[in-house]
């Protein structure tokens, strides 16, 4: 199955229905399907510390929100992902393309990269790193646990995951 | 005329037509708070900027509801980008008020950009918003809350803070009460 499929199918199977993207290059083939899901609501923002209010005022407002990022988005949302969605117990799904991690070709992308999950663990938020056999009920349970402990929860695509075939 | 000036005619508005309000932190909440507290109010107790965007996911998910963002020139600043996604989205029921005093009111009176020379008419005009109106006094921000529904509003005022006391409820009050009435249906 194709990657960017399956994590489509998991996004629709999860019912998310509101999605604040900044692109990634492993995100780029996501995004059409987003724009020709008529069930979806698709937010292109400018950076993601916006995504992360529109997401939660698409909570309050009854969505099943996700934002799809790279991993540097990460921070520039951290006051945000504290001080409104940990503050309100708002629930959110960061579906994070990670870079910088094994198979990086662009060293910029390595710092952030290596930061990535020891911030995640820092702002506790909890993450699961999906295979392409299990992204769809990844995601899935992911917003489970979001919704269920109303805090963000993040499902991080690595380098490797896109090669898978 | 003063921001809880300001803050009182929106109230006023959004009772008219059961408007949901989302209210940037510090002062401008605990001024609402003040003047009208009802469950449609969304009081931010914290991520500075985000008023606006808030507001437009909640315009969003919510079509057959008004949502009217209360937001700050310090704010709007810090979070210009928004400006341009409000632009491309374009709901027709969302209306983004910017109390514009000039000064970090909740900090102690440090000036904005917009008292060195930013016109955030502009930005938001050049932002891609079609509907933009400045105010420049009480009367024409009454005139001007009584036509329009949707776009942005930069309402000048002068600076200062009302004293007013502290809102008494949690987060978890403020938001779940929020929610109980966005999930109500329209009248």
């Amino acid at each position: 199955m194709d990657p960017s499929i399956s994590v489509f199918n998991g996004m629709r199977m999860t019912g998310i229905d509101l999605v604040v993207s900044v692109p990634c290059i492993n995100l780029k083939d996501i995004l059409p399907m987003i724009d020709d899901d008529p069930s979806m609501i698709h937010v292109p923002v400018t950076r993601e510390e916006e995504g992360v209010g529109i997401c939660a005022g698409a909570y309050m407002g009854g969505k099943i929100p996700a934002m799809l990022m790279q991993n540097s988005g990460l921070g520039n949302s951290i006051n945000a992902l504290a001080s409104l969605n940990k503050l309100f117990h708002i629930p959110l799904l960061l579906i994070m393309s990670h870079r910088g991690v094994e198979g990086e070709t662009i060293c910029a992308q390595v710092p952030m990269g290596q930061l990535t999950t020891s911030l995640l663990d820092t702002l506790d938020i909890p993450y699961v790193v999906p295979t392409i056999d299990n992204v769809e009920e990844t995601i899935l349970h992911a917003w489970a646990i979001a919704s269920e402990k109303g805090r963000p929860v993040a499902v991080l695509l690595e380098i490797g995951f896109w090669e898978a075939e | 005329m003063k921001r809880i000036d300001a803050i009182s005619m929106i109230a006023r508005k959004a009772e008219e037509k059961n408007s949901l309000i989302v209210c940037n932190i510090g002062l401008p909440s605990k001024e609402l708070h003040h003047v009208k507290d009802r469950a449609g109010n969304f009081y931010m107790l914290g991520s500075m900027g985000l008023s606006s965007s808030i507001g437009l996911g909640l315009s969003l998910s919510v079509p057959k509801r008004h949502v009217i963002a209360i937001d700050g020139d310090g704010s709007v600043l810090m979070n210009m980008g928004s400006l341009a996604t409000i632009a491309h989205q374009r709901p027709e029921n969302y209306l983004l008020v910017v109390i514009d005093n000039g000064t970090y009111g909740s900090t102690g009176d440090q000036p904005t950009a917009t008292s060195l020379g930013t016109d955030l008419g502009a930005v938001a005009k050049g932002a891609g918003i079609q509907d933009v109106y400045t105010t420049n006094n009480e009367k024409e921000l009454e005139q001007t809350l009584k036509k329009v529904d949707r776009g942005v509003v930069i309402a000048r005022v002068g600076a200062g803070n009302a004293s007013v006391p502290i809102i008494g409820l949690s987060p978890e009050e403020i938001i779940e009460r929020f929610m109980t009435e966005c999930a109500r249906p329209s009248e």
